[in-house]
Parts: structure tokens; sequence; C-alpha cells
């Protein structure tokens, strides 16, 4: 450690510290800067270019899951139907051991999987930045909600309807905004999910405002009634399954080409005869049917929905795994989603700092795999 | 009635239009919603509380009340000017020549912990600005006017005046208006970029932290979470106005607080929040680019 760099440390332990102490007041910012200075002394002395440490930052075990994930998608039948096997039997029989807390959560992680993958079809495929993405998954709720607390209808009609109605709303909204470029789509999606979220807190009438619907029902086969956390578990597992296969199929199909062309150079894409308007279209509608089932199923899974479910963070969160995972990697994009929800999990025993950890934690991954984890996308600086 | 609700709108406004402002600019030379910003106006707001409170404690407000609310402002702004630019210094600096959606998150990220930050450090309960300030008011036309309002508008108008003055009339502002233009051409004539991005945070920070501290004033209450719902309001006005466009987003400000505060009262208070999202769709349905954003044409 050269003298030059631990003047540096000192200078930026001093300077954070002198930006706190207003707010954190006296003591605990001398505090702070003494930990600055240590962790930073700390972090120059490890990751220096000889040392074995700075490998674990070029990840080899995350290339690791990368190729074995490609390997399921894409290598020879055999072996590949092995791997498969394997996995689906660890998913089949793992949830029997685990508790139902941990289930619950699998549950909830399962739920992002498809709300990621759904929206990884409209961002990462097609490369447009949707804010209001949970806005279809409130629609998928709501609907399921409405539908069984009025009309009885039950949760396996529910399901295709959710998805189907989302995507009406992703055509309509589609055909409104997609003739916008860019950021201000991201705006606009943003708006509208703030406007869903308003309506949804303020039309008694029908979403009975912030207390939202209770006693909704509960999926059912004959007099087998979906109750326990284990059964949640296997149906949010069959639904990602089929998730995960149409999405990956979709993305190798002419259409998932084809938005991957208008993702790399609209123009180009145009200028080659694609109905860029109608392939963007597609985009929306497909992506918002996957969150318009999740919407259903979570309405089934907690038979309670209220607009706090349905908020502009909840969209930034989804959105942060499908980032954080890899931009249009399937596997990348599954990995994301379980990182986002079992790591706030982790830091239960943090309490209080748990967000503040949360945040760090987005802002760190973002320094260190700008690409994502499982990064599919090549790099665009333009 | 009419009148009170306008000049309540354009008080709103002037502080939207402030906030907008570092938006835009950002936006303008990175393509980057920092959605981080709004949080640098919330903790310019807390900053305005707690200096004033040492002021009052070392008994300077009594005497020369006009003077520590000049330091109040100064200090506040200093601070805040110097969180933009560490923010961006950490968040932003390295991830410059990713994918556009890494900044994004790693800006998300970093709204998330500034918000937990203020709100582990000052509490979750709302702080109290001493309302011994400025109390009083005119009465013009039959419609109450207080000192407080008039000194907001006069302060952000000055404010922008300022802004439009440096942008315009200095050689730095030159330099900003050229990295905005042409990042690559102005690095080859000799701009540094570095520099003209820092200053660039600095000032929208500058901006934020008058306007939390006027707001602060303003409502005598602050939360750690009025930077979320400032910072899309904010972001509104910028990219109403049309996005990268200083004017604009001082526009935009304006037009979205009036829209709110005429909507509250003459149509639904409950759905104030709706029309200012339904006037934002409506005019980038019919200008795309926003009330005073340019058409670009497209790089291919």
């Amino acid at each position: 450690m050269t003298r030059q760099q631990t003047k540096r440390v000192l200078f930026a332990a001093i300077w954070l510290g002198v930006l706190g102490w207003p707010l954190m007041g006296w003591p605990r910012a001398g505090l702070f800067t003494a930990s600055v200075f240590v962790v930073g002394l700390l972090w120059v002395a490890l990751t220096r270019a000889d040392l074995p440490i700075r490998r674990v930052f070029q990840a080899p075990r995350l290339q690791l899951a990368n190729t074995l994930g490609k390997f399921a998608m894409e290598g020879k039948r055999f072996p590949r139907m092995i791997l498969i096997g394997a996995a689906f039997a660890v998913l089949v029989i793992t949830p029997l051991f685990l508790n139902n807390y941990d289930l619950d959560v699998l549950t909830l992680a399962g739920i992002y999987i498809v709300l990621a993958l759904g929206l990884n079809i409209v961002v990462g495929l097609a490369g447009l930045l949707d804010l209001g993405y949970v806005s279809f998954y409130a629609v998928g709720a709501y609907l399921y909600a409405l539908l069984s607390t009025r009309f009885g209808i039950s949760f396996w009609l529910a399901l295709p309807l959710g998805g189907l109605a989302a995507a009406a709303l992703g055509v309509a909204l589609g055909v409104i905004t997609l003739r916008l470029r860019g950021d201000y789509l991201a705006i606009v999606t943003l708006g509208f999910i703030q406007i869903v979220h308003l309506v949804l807190n303020n039309w008694d009438s029908v979403t009975r405002g912030p207390n939202g619907i209770l006693g909704i029902g509960r999926p059912a086969i004959g007099s087998f009634v979906f109750s326990q956390p284990i059964h949640f578990y296997y149906l949010i597992l069959v639904i990602d399954l089929i998730t995960i296969f149409a999405v990956w199929r979709l993305s190798r199909s002419r259409i998932g080409r084809a938005w991957m062309a208008i993702r790399e150079d609209e123009t180009a894409a145009e200028s080659m005869g694609m109905d860029t308007m109608r392939l963007k279209i597609l985009a929306f509608a497909l992506g918002a049917t996957w969150a318009g089932i999740a919407g259903v199923f979570f309405a089934g899974k907690f038979a309670f929905v209220s607009p706090e479910s349905f908020t502009f963070f909840e969209s930034v969160i989804v959105l942060s795994m499908v980032v954080l995972g890899g931009l249009g990697s399937i596997p990348g994009v599954i990995l994301g989603a379980l990182t986002l929800v079992i790591l706030p999990e982790l830091l239960r025993g943090f309490q209080d700092y748990r967000m503040l950890f949360f945040g760090a934690a987005l802002v760190g991954m973002m320094l260190f795999r700008p690409q994502g984890l499982l990064g599919g996308i090549r790099d665009e600086s333009a | 009635m009419l009148l009170q609700q306008l000049v309540n709108g354009v008080t709103l406004g002037a502080v939207y239009a402030l906030i907008a402002l570092g938006y835009t600019m950002v936006y303008g030379i990175l393509e980057l919603i920092n959605f981080a910003h709004g949080e640098i106006y919330m903790i310019g707001a807390y900053l305005g509380i707690i200096f004033l409170g040492i002021f009052t404690q070392w008994g300077l407000t009594v005497d020369h009340l006009l003077l520590s609310l000049a330091m109040v402002f100064v200090l506040s702004a200093l601070y805040c000017g110097a969180y933009g630019f560490t923010l961006e210094k950490i968040a932003y600096r390295p991830l410059r020549h990713v994918h556009r959606l890494a900044p994004l998150i790693s800006a998300i990220g970093m709204s998330i912990f500034l918000q937990n930050y203020v709100m582990l450090t000052q509490g979750s309960a709302d702080k109290v600005f001493p309302h011994i300030l400025l109390s009083g008011g005119i009465v013009l036309m039959g419609t109450p006017i207080s000192y407080l309002q008039i000194f907001i508008l006069l302060t952000s108008i000055s404010l922008m005046i300022g802004l439009q003055l440096f942008v315009n009339r200095t050689r730095l502002g030159k330099a900003i208006r050229a990295t905005a233009q042409d990042q690559k051409m102005a690095s080859l004539l000799g701009i540094s970029i570095d520099l003209v991005i820092s200053v660039t945070f600095i000032i929208g920070s500058v901006l934020a932290a008058s306007a939390g501290v006027m707001v602060a004033m303003y409502y005598g209450l602050v939360n750690f979470s009025i930077g979320y719902v400032a910072g899309i309001k904010a972001f509104t006005a910028a990219v109403l106005g049309g996005i990268g466009n200083i004017l604009g987003a001082m526009l935009g400000g304006f037009v979205l607080g009036l829209v709110e505060s005429l909507g509250a009262s003459y149509l639904s208070s409950e759905y104030k929040d709706v029309f200012a999202f339904l006037i934002l769709i409506v005019v980038l349905i019919f200008r795309p680019t926003g009330l005073l954003g340019e058409r670009l044409p497209e790089k291919v």
C-alpha cells in the first residue's frame, strides 16, 4: 500500500464524515469516519492486483452458473435432460423439508420470477424501458379479487382471464405510448402506474380503497383446496416452469429475434421491413400477460389485495431484478429475482438497517457487474 | 378563490421548477434519470431545519433573523452541492460507459440508501420547522398572500434568472451547453467532461436544496419520504417542458403546480396527482418531445 493510497483513503473518509456530520451528529460522524478509513484501507490492501481475492470479483462461480444455464438451454439433448431432471427433482423434493416461512419466501420468489421474466420480454428483448409494469400485475390481482368475491368465478378460469385482461391493457397502453422513444416512454409508464395506484386507492365503490379486498376464494380442484404454503409452492413452481418454457421459446422465435433487432437498432430493423410498431405493441402485450397471471396467483395465494402491493417502487424492484440478473438472459433474470427476494430475508437480522444495505447492495452490484450477474446482451455504450 | 389558487399553484410550481432543473440538466448531459435527485431535495430540507436549530441554540436568530436565515440557505445549498458531487462520483461516474440501465439501477439504489440513511439518523417521525419566520402577509384584491409565498417566488425566480445567466453568459455555462450538445466533440475541444458533469450535479443539488429549505419553511413539516413524491413530480415537470431544456423545466414546473392546485380545488383533491400525470400523457401524445423540446433527428 503506497502512502498516496493511504492519503486518498483518509481524505475520502474525512470527506464522507464531514458530509454525514449534520445528519448523524458528532460522535456518530467520528465513528463513521474511522470505520470508513479502516474499511477503505482493508479494501485497498485486499484488492491489490497480485492477490487471489481479486479473482473472486471476476466471479468464476457465476461464470459456472452461466455455463450451466446455457447448457440447460442449448446443450446436447441427453445430458441436458439429465441436468434438467436433477434440477427438477431438487425443486420438487427440497420443499418437503422446509418450514412454512421459507416456503412462503420461495413462493414469493416464484411470483417475482414470473414478473421478472415477463418484464424481461419488454426491457431485455425489445429494449423498451417500462417503469409501470406492475400496473398489469395489479390488473390481474384485482380482476380475480372482484370476479371471485362478486361472481364466485374460479381461480382456474381467472388465470387465463387475468392474462388476457393484462394483455388487452398492454395493447391499449402500447398504442398510446409506443410512439414515444426511450425515456419518454419510461416517464409515461411511470405516470401510468401512479394513476393506477391512485385509482385503486380512491375508487372506493369497486376497490374498497386502501382497505383492499378481503376473502378472495382459494384455488381448488374438486374438493381439494389449496390452503397450505406447500400447495402454493408447487402451484407457482408449475407456473414458473410454464413461464420459463414459453419465454424461452419466444425469445428464440422469429418474433424474439425481431425484438432483439429493434433493441439493437430500431431504424435498421424498420428499414429491413419489420413492422416495428406492431412488434413493440406485441412485446408490451406478451410481457403484460405474465404480470396478469402472476397477479391472479398473488390474489389467490394471499386471499387479499390492497393498493400497497402495486406501487412504482414495486415496478422498480422488478426492473432491478431484470437488470441485476442480466438483461435478456433467462437464467440471469431468475437469479436476479431470487437474489432480490432472498437478500432482504438474509438481512432481516439487521432490522432497521435492512433497506439501507439493500440500497447500497444495488449500487455495489451495479458497480462490480454492470452487465448483470449473468450478463446477457453485449455491451453497448452508444 | 381563483386568485388564491393561482398564487398557491405558482408557489408550488416554483418549487417543482427548481427541482426539475436538476433533473433536466443532468439528463441533458448524461441521458440519465437521476432518481436520487429527490432525496437531495429531502436532505436539503432536513439540513435547513438542523442548521436553523444550531443557530437558534447559539442565539443568532433573535438578533439577526435574516442573516441566520441566509446562512441556513447558503450552508444547506453548499452541503447538498457536496452531496450531489459525491453521489455522482460514487454511483454514476464508474458507470458512464456502460449500457444505460446500469446507472439507472445504481440511482435507484442510491435513492433507497439515502432515504433510509436519513430515516435512521433523523428518525421516521415528522420534523418541525420552527414557525418564527416571515409570518403575516399582504392582501391583494381580497386575496391574502403570505410573505412566505412572496419570498419563495422571489427566491426561486432569482435563482432561475441566475442559472440562465450562468448557462448563457459564462465560460463554464458555455462548456455545459457544448457538452450537452456533443460530448465527444466538446472533449476534443479541450473541455473537461468530468468537471462539467460535476458542476452540473452541484448546481442541480444546490437548486434542489433551496427548494427543500423553502418547502420546509412553507409546510413547516419535513419527513424522510418527501423526496420520493417531489422527485416524481419534478421529473414529470421536466419531461412536460421537454427534457434537457432548461426553460422547459421552469415552464413545466409552473404548469404542473397550477394544474395540481386548480385541479385539487375545482375537481377533486383525491385525484389531484392523476391530473398531473394525465396532462403529461396528453402533452406527450401531441408533442412527443414536451412543450419546449426540440425534435432531434434520430441518430443512425
